[in-house]
């Protein structure tokens, strides 16, 4: 598995983003999911909720902790991973394929050029 | 960066050639994981693991009058102990409120060991201490805080009794509470048959020169049978689905033995102690709260301390809170320990606890909240 695959774009706060024209799906890094630990349960937002750039929308909880996921671009939620509702290990085992938490119809695209490129990002985790 | 250096056990290296991911508790750094918690707790439960404790306190006592200072001090009757026996006991405060839990073994007649937790220590012993200086100067009793000196290892699960046998023969006939004096090497060992997991398992106490080779040779011993390295993640896992309390969470100074559901540890029928005014009214009059044991009964993120627990009678009034809570990974749902209203205290009654601003049922349950079945 690539640490950090070179077609996503990433937000300091470790979730990475699949733009595909004007949709972006969202996960977390492989860099967070270690950090993490095992997951043991997934909130993820609802359906139809508009998310605000940088605002908590998901919670993630490890055996030990609570941790909050941000939106790392706005618009509304149109599709989330049911899956990790009974799989929340998913998000430990494929970060970037199976793993991913939700998708959005993003309400600015100008909102992606914000975002860390591949190699910015493994700047920040000294990879 | 931190500004004290953390203490750390003679078992330092050795985790960390384990690759554990170490963190801070109580002033020491100590593993928190080596391969995953869940691995780890569900080994335990099924095969064996080994815990680094060498960060929890000893104190010896000797002489003919240590029964006699012990038993004034500590809630539970010494003097009903075998020679080589030990007991789950409480450290008290006048007013009744908790110093510390820990075990009280009698080595032999005039020879006592107290093992405290490490967030404890110096707590435990300057109150100890203040009250020998205070008090009882004229005793003919010695004691001394070997901690500095002495690591300690846990071995827990089915497979322990196996594993151990490969360097502590003896240690297979220890009864439960049971301690005993073994060679390991050239060094004294002790080996006492306890633990704070809910499976069977050894708790070992070496010089601190000799821990990493224990731990090696008892990692040697138990490869083939499952054994794995246990950390403080795992600890705390198995510890609340025995229902054990941990000092800071369900114990504090401002909490009785009484509140905390540990009567059982408090002889009221033993010549005086300190609080047992408090904890004899207690015990008659009754306590307003109560600790227990909960289990999630829906779907729901992990019960964690602090979160307020509500009652489910239809008022949804605040009747207490979360003192510790997890995810257990033998049940696969949400349990916790808390304190409630004495009237909610019973086994079977329904509550709620609030996780983020929303409100999920749970049951209050006995304890363990998780045993094996047969």
């Amino acid at each position: 598995m690539s640490n950090i695959p070179t077609n996503l774009k990433y937000a300091s706060s470790h979730e990475w983003v699949c733009v595909e024209g004007d949709e972006a799906i969202v996960g977390i890094s492989n860099h967070a999911q270690k950090e993490l630990t095992e997951l043991v349960f997934i909130e993820l937002p609802k359906i139809g909720s508009e998310l605000a750039a940088g605002d908590p929308c998901a919670v993630v909880e490890s055996v030990k902790t609570a941790s909050d996921i941000y939106a790392p671009v706005s618009g509304e939620v149109i599709d989330i991973n049911d899956a990790l509702e009974t799989a929340p290990g998913n998000v430990n085992e494929d970060p970037y394929g199976d793993g991913w938490f939700f998708k959005v119809r993003m309400s600015n695209l100008d909102e992606v050029d914000d975002l860390l490129s591949p190699d910015d990002y493994a700047d920040q985790v000294n990879l | 960066m931190v500004e004290t250096q953390l203490k750390r056990t003679p078992l330092f290296d050795t985790h960390n050639a384990l690759d554990a991911r170490m963190v801070e508790f109580g002033g020491w750094e100590m593993p928190v994981l080596y391969s995953g918690i869940a691995q780890e707790h569900h080994a335990v439960r099924q095969a064996a693991g080994l815990f680094d404790i060498s960060h929890m306190g000893e104190f010896l006592f000797d002489g003919p009058d240590a029964l006699k200072f012990l038993n004034q001090l500590l809630t539970n009757d010494l003097a009903k102990l075998e020679p080589r026996q030990g007991q789950y006991t409480l450290l008290c405060q006048d007013n009744g409120g908790v110093i510390d839990d820990l075990y009280a073994y009698r080595l032999s007649d005039n020879r006592y060991l107290l093992i405290v937790n490490a967030s404890r220590l110096e707590t435990d012993w300057m109150w100890i201490k203040a009250q020998r200086n205070s008090k009882h100067k004229s005793l003919q009793l010695k004691m001394s805080d070997r901690s500095c000196d002495l690591a300690a290892m846990a071995l827990q699960g089915p497979k322990a009794a196996g594993i151990i046998a490969g360097v502590f023969p003896a240690a297979v006939e220890l009864q439960k509470n049971q301690i005993a004096e073994l060679e390991f090497g050239s060094a004294t060992a002790w080996a006492s048959r306890t633990g704070y997991t809910g499976e069977d398992g050894f708790e070992l106490i070496v010089p601190n020169e000799h821990a990493a080779a224990l731990w090696q040779k008892l990692m040697v011993l138990g490869l083939a049978l499952g054994l794995l390295p246990a950390g403080l993640g795992a600890r705390d896992t198995l510890r609340t689905e025995a229902g054990y309390s941990l000092y800071g969470h369900e114990l504090t100074s401002d909490t009785t033995p009484i509140e905390a559901s540990l009567g059982w540890a408090v002889a009221l029928d033993k010549p005086g102690f300190i609080g047992r005014e408090m904890l004899a009214a207690q015990k008659q009059d009754g306590v307003s709260r109560r600790c227990i044991a909960f289990k999630m009964t829906g779907k729901s993120a992990p019960p964690r301390e602090q979160y307020i627990i509500f009652s489910a009678d239809g008022t949804g009034r605040e009747i207490g809170e979360v003192t510790s809570g997890t995810q257990s990974p033998s049940l696969g749902c949400g349990i916790g320990l808390g304190y409630v209203e004495s009237d909610h205290a019973k086994s079977g009654i329904g509550i709620e606890i609030e996780i983020r601003n929303r409100r999920f049922p749970a049951q209050v349950v006995k304890r363990p909240i998780f045993q094996k079945p047969g």
